[in-house]
């Protein structure tokens, strides 16, 4: 227990130290500073040329966003088609076949939009060109988007009244040639080094001790395993994605990965300090998601330390902890930390089945994905954390009588509405889609899908509740992970979830983007003694308070009906 | 003088019975969804209530018992029906208060005769009418005795005018034609002299009407932070109609019937209609505190900006001092005996009226003034071209004629020299020295040679400094407007604690400052009574005019105050930020009573089917439906229970933003989780008993 316990809290801390001081040059990279990456900037004048981009041209916060969707949209297309004609492609040493509409519709949204749900097997669903050319590439862009996207609310922290916002492209391009490209070459060589394949080599062969013929599929991973985590993709090259010991050979490798995908997160946070000049705010917003991580975090080490009540009732020692869809290479803790890691933050990467996990971590984890704003994924998490940030402080500026006011600008209807709107639409892409989910399995048991409604779920009752929550959850939140044991490749699952994840996905970019291009525009007010400062303790603890309330009251009754009537029956 | 009970007296009372009357009249008529739509919140319950409604008819007509029983279903409606009801009584006693309040005011405004004037026609040629008759621009007639038929501005002549019917205060006050001080309200008294005055509004368009209009509501419209305050409220009723109807097939999937009553009970419990029912008696509530501390707003939005003044113009003059300077010493002139100074100065203000002049007259003593004659003397008056004022006297000492003056230093330097006499330079040195310790020095000549120097200081009000201390506590900057010289204004503003001062101040600066002000983003107030005040009040964010100020003033402006008391603004400040804080305080309140009653209704709705979410009834509740009906019933009766708290507002306390954050966030925050908990077991403790 101790050396588990010791292998997570250093997973941690050196996530902490290697993130908190990248920030800083996170931030000159996106300001635009002289900084250690300068020797890139030949490669990114080319890609300006061929692009026929004005990296000078600062556009208005509508410009940008209408550069970022439209590019998005291309992206789409492109992965759309190439998934549906792979077999036809090059690249395929082991043959495998193209992907139908729905599906390839379901897998292009879900990589474009960094979410990385997989309603397909990496081994024989892709091909090592769509692995490369699609998975791959939309892993680097759509996370390069997301930071960009942050960097774009920047304007509305700083004093210069204006209606530009920035260049999404330059933002977007820097995010791929200065943090995206570097950290994943250090993180894909180590995995390299440790086992990962990276060949173009198609399966292998070997013969067991039992004398069965066993194939071992292979490809280039290891770049792909890197970004996965670097970008807070997660989706596997491998169907059972970090749980797959070629794609997470080791604990070292754990380590890694755990680091890879927790740093970038937190790497923003301090860089949007550096960009808005107010450190104070960037570790009040650091300390506020540290603490909904690690409330999280502690119930769900001890319930999985202290294995499953089940078991317990029939007289079992568990000594190891819960270890149900547990690799034993890893262990209970550090899977267990590793599940909320991954909920929290948008990676949605597994190294154990999160369907095996116990109930209460369960909703542990579901937790982390429906508030999505305690780090959350590279950019997008402060975006998320941002319109509960703007309803804080409407409530909070009104508390202590004053017009509200974010870093000077007045918070009016207009930025209420919009943030309304945002918080209102994860409880209806959420709720919305277990409902019609529920409904159709209740009363169209038998549509003719591929796979029939009845057929959907492996187990009855409140856990096959929880499989459903947890799937439209993770689209939403755009994390991508799967309770699995659900039906999922059949056209109801992919449609739903594609527009879910696509929803869950831009309308919370375009809200907080628009908040703050409106905010940027108004007149800027200095803050004197009756303005409220953001940056306190005191106002940390109104938006945490905020955003737990905001979820709870959204989610409570699904959670009733889901993990918390599991874990009180099991009890 | 009859005692006038003062305005702020009247009233106090928060439910005086016939309002309440009137007040639960006004909540039937309310019902009207017409009228109720503009409050989301409480339009959504009302349908839920309908909705209730037809259950109950049905149950009553069909027997059908898989929807509960009559009873329970009944009791559900009623208790629906009176939170509409008692969100509707918030905001009719509201109205009643304010409109009671008004009405008050305008009850010194019954009719009276006037004495009208023709056109062209003699002051004496006046014909009776009823004050109602009177038009703008009419002309009419004021004699001692007389009530005041109209708001109006004098064009002839000079009066004392009783206010206390308006004020509250009993002392007389002049008002004349011509100056800033030519206004006059109706109702008010002329004690003496004659008066001709036009009157500035139509029957109906005083300030007073239009306040009653904005109180009764129908010219109401909601300020900003009151929209978006509704938007937000809006969102997350929005979010709980999602959250109630996912909820069906979600029951279906766990094989939980809900029932409706349940259903509806669990939405109207989570939606926030504690805030709700409550926003527009809030804002209704803050603009009668303003009306109660005789302040007329003219908008909602006005009384709200107060709250968010980061910037406060305030005269010196009435405000910071006491009304007038006065006489603290003499300085004689050298080679002049300090017995001489005294006579002369005594002398030159022997018939000096003004404040200034007689505290002259009280610093020499009776000793000195005694033996001074001013037979045949001719008073010179201050004007503004010679900016001195003096005395000439026939025979003077030794029978000469005498001419003694005072002044500002320039100017009887100006004197002194064009006579071709010396002016001392330790005069000079003196009267600067006197200056920057605040004080205003008045040289003394007689017959162009230099006495000395009278020294004028003004006095601090006591307190002032405190009230400034609390203005800067709640992030309020104070600028003092003055005409003294940089120097006193200087020495002054230091001594009563301002930030910042206009020295010299012509209304032009007043204009610029405020546009200075407003161009770095701050919100700026002022209060002003003259013409020439009329731009800068129109440019300010709050531009309070006071009563006895031109009718171009009063139109600029955007609140009036009838006491014309310069320190008003600072409870206007406070007042606005009450409103705000308020409504932030209930808003969170009401959001955090959400949790304790989902741990109510939830284990409640699926009890029977799933017995393990039992765990959840923490409050231990006597059974499912006793559990749903407590919970309504704490969402309805919380409701009037908050009203005076709406209706007086949560107080202020200047102890910075972060403080009080933490303050209101314990008090209501917290507060808000945990009353529902106490609330709802003991309302179940009591209907367990007939359930």
């Amino acid at each position: 227990m101790n050396t588990e316990l010791t292998g997570v809290v250093v997973t941690y801390l050196i996530t902490l130290l290697l993130a908190i001081p990248l920030g800083k040059l996170v931030g000159k990279i996106f300001r635009g500073e002289p900084n250690a990456f300068d020797f890139m900037a030949p490669l990114e004048r080319l890609i300006y040329r061929v692009g026929g981009i004005d990296p000078k041209l600062d556009m208005t916060w509508k410009q940008n966003l209408v550069a970022l969707l439209t590019i998005n949209a291309v992206w789409f297309v492109y992965a759309f088609f190439m998934l549906l004609f792979q077999d036809k492609l090059p690249l395929n040493p082991d043959g495998n076949g193209a992907m139908t509409p729905d599906l390839a519709f379901n897998t292009a949204i879900s990589f474009m939009v960094n979410c990385d749900l997989q309603h397909y097997s990496g081994e024989s669903g892709l091909t090592y060109l769509t692995q490369l050319g699609v998975i791959n590439f939309l892993m680097f862009v759509s996370a390069a988007t997301g930071m960009a996207a942050l960097a774009l609310v920047v304007r509305a922290f700083l004093p210069e009244k204006t209606s530009l916002s920035g260049n999404f492209y330059v933002y977007f391009t820097k995010a791929i040639t200065r943090v995206l490209l570097p950290g994943s070459l250090i993180v894909a060589t180590i995995l390299a080094f440790n086992g990962t394949p990276a060949s173009f080599a198609g399966k292998d062969q070997f013969i067991s001790l039992q004398g069965d013929t066993v194939n071992v599929s292979r490809g280039p991973a290891a770049g792909l395993i890197a970004i996965k985590h670097l970008g807070t993709n997660g989706g596997g090259y491998f169907g059972a994605n970090s749980a797959h010991p070629l794609e997470n050979p080791s604990y070292a490798t754990n380590m890694v990965e755990l680091i890879a995908q927790v740093m970038l997160p937190i790497i923003m946070l301090f860089a949007l300090g550096y960009l808005i000049n107010r450190k104070r705010f960037a570790w009040t917003v650091f300390g506020v998601m540290t603490a909904g991580f690690l409330l999280l975090v502690t119930p769900t080490l001890i319930t999985e330390f202290h294995g499953s009540p089940a078991i317990a009732h029939l007289g079992v020692a568990q000594p190891a902890g819960a270890m149900e869809g547990k690799e034993v290479r890893f262990g209970p803790l550090s899977s267990a930390y590793w599940s909320i890691a991954t909920t929290v933050i948008s990676t949605g990467s597994v190294n154990s089945m999160h369907d095996s996990s116990m109930a209460l971590s369960g909703s542990m984890q579901l937790l982390g994905m429906m508030t999505n704003a305690f780090y959350g994924g590279c950019g997008v998490g402060f975006l998320n954390y941002y319109y509960y940030l703007i309803i804080a402080v409407f409530i909070s500026g009104l508390m202590v009588g004053r017009t509200p006011e974010l870093f000077g600008r007045k918070v009016e209807a207009r930025e209420i509405k919009i943030a309304s709107i945002v918080a209102l639409l994860s409880t209806l892409l959420v709720k919305g889609g277990v409902a019609i989910a529920a409904y159709v399995l209740v009363h169209h048991p038998d549509v003719n899908w591929a796979v029939k409604p009845a057929a959907w779920l492996n187990n009855t009752g409140y856990h096959g509740f929880s499989e459903i929550l947890y799937e439209f959850t993770s689209a939403n939140a755009n994390n991508g992970s799967g309770f699995e044991g659900l039906g999922d490749n059949n056209f109801f699952w992919n449609v739903s979830t594609g527009i879910v994840m696509m929803l869950g996905r831009f309308i919370p970019i375009i809200g907080p983007l628009a908040i703050a291009g409106l905010l940027a525009d108004k007149k800027y007010v200095p803050e004197s003694a009756g303005t409220l400062a953001t940056d306190t303790s005191t106002f940390g603890l109104m938006t945490f308070a905020v955003i737990i309330i905001i979820t709870a009251l959204s989610f409570f009754p699904a959670l009733a009906l889901g993990p918390l009537a599991e874990y009180f029956s099991l009890k | 003088m009859a005692q006038q009970s003062s305005p702020s007296e009247r009233g106090t009372a928060l439910f005086q019975s016939e309002l309440i009357g009137t007040a639960i009249k006004q909540s039937f008529a309310k019902l009207n969804p017409a009228q109720l739509v503009k409050n989301p919140v409480m339009f959504t319950v009302e349908i839920g209530t309908i909705i209730m409604l037809f259950v109950t008819v049905y149950i009553a007509l069909s027997g059908d018992k898989t929807q509960g029983t009559l009873v329970y279903n009944s009791v559900i409606t009623v208790i629906l029906l009176l939170t509409v009801l008692f969100a509707n009584f918030a905001e009719a006693i509201a109205e009643a208060r304010g409109k009671a309040q008004a009405e008050s005011l305008r009850k010194t405004r019954q009719e009276t005769p006037a004495k009208k004037v023709g056109s062209g026609q003699s002051a004496d040629a006046y014909t009776t009418v009823s004050s109602a008759q009177l038009v703008k621009g009419d002309v009419f007639l004021c004699e001692p005795g007389d009530i005041i038929p109209s708001d109006g501005e004098i064009i002839e002549g000079l009066a004392t005018i009783d206010e206390s019917a308006i004020t509250g205060e009993s002392a007389p006050v002049i008002r004349e034609a011509g100056g800033d001080k030519s206004s006059v309200t109706g109702g008010t008294k002329v004690l003496s002299d004659r008066i001709k005055v036009m009157v500035t509004t139509q029957p109906g368009e005083s300030f007073l009407d239009k306040m009653i209009a904005l109180v009764e509501g129908a010219s109401r419209q909601k300020t900003p932070n009151e929209i978006a305050l509704t938007i937000l409220l809006a969102g997350f009723t929005l979010i709980f109609i999602i959250v109630c109807v996912a909820l069906k097939p979600f029951a279906d999937y766990a094989n939980a019937p809900i029932t409706i009553a349940a259903l509806i009970s669990l939405f109207v419990c989570l939606i926030p209609t504690t805030i709700g029912g409550l926003l527009s008696a809030i804002g209704i509530a803050g603009m009668d505190r303003a009306l109660r501390a005789n302040v007329i707003a003219k908008s909602g939005r006005a009384v709200e900006t107060a709250g968010d003044i980061d910037t406060l113009l305030l005269d010196k003059t009435g405000t910071i001092t006491i009304g007038n300077r006065k006489a603290t010493n003499f300085y004689a002139a050298p080679g002049v005996s300090a017995a001489d100074m005294i006579r002369a100065s005594a002398l030159s203000s022997l018939a000096d009226e003004t404040p200034e002049g007689k505290s002259i007259v009280e610093l020499a003593g009776t000793d000195v003034t005694r033996g001074l004659s001013t037979e045949g003397a001719t008073m010179i008056k201050f004007t503004a071209e010679t900016r001195s004022s003096g005395i000439n006297l026939i025979s003077g000492r030794g029978g000469e004629p005498q001419r003694i003056r005072k002044g500002a230093t320039d100017s009887i330097r100006a004197i002194v020299e064009r006579a071709g006499n010396h002016f001392p330079p330790e005069v000079e040195t003196q009267a600067k020295a006197i200056a920057g310790n605040g004080g205003t020095p008045l040289v003394v000549i007689d017959n162009e040679h230099v006495m000395g120097v009278v020294e004028l200081q003004d006095i601090i009000k006591p307190g002032i400094a405190e009230r400034f201390d609390r203005l800067r506590k709640m992030g309020v900057k104070t600028v003092m407007v003055t005409g003294d010289n940089p120097l006193t204004a200087k020495f002054i503003a230091e001594k009563a604690g301002v930030d910042d001062y206009i020295a010299e101040a012509k209304p032009e600066d007043k204009m610029q400052y405020i546009r200075t002000e407003q161009t770095g983003g701050k919100l700026v107030a002022m209060m002003g009574d003259g013409t020439n005040d009329a731009p800068a009040l129109a440019q300010a964010d709050v531009g309070v005019a006071m009563n006895s100020g031109t009718q171009a003033a009063k139109e600029a402006g955007n609140m009036v105050d009838l006491d014309n008391d310069p320190t008003k603004l600072i409870e206007v400040v406070e007042i606005g930020k009450q409103l705000l804080i308020t409504r932030g305080t209930l808003t969170t309140f009401s959001i955090a009573n959400d949790v304790a009653k989902y741990f109510a209704i939830v284990p409640a709705l699926f009890v029977v089917s799933i017995p393990s979410l039992q765990a959840l009834n923490i409050m231990r509740l006597h059974s499912a439906e006793s559990a749903i009906l407590s919970a309504v019933i704490f969402n309805a009766i919380i409701i009037p229970m908050l009203i005076p708290l709406a209706l007086r507002g949560v107080d202020y306390k200047p102890i910075g933003a972060s403080a009080l954050l933490r303050r209101n966030l314990l008090i209501y925050g917290v507060g808000g989780l945990v009353a529902p908990f106490v609330g709802i077991k003991l309302i179940d403790l009591l209907v367990g008993l007939f359930v």
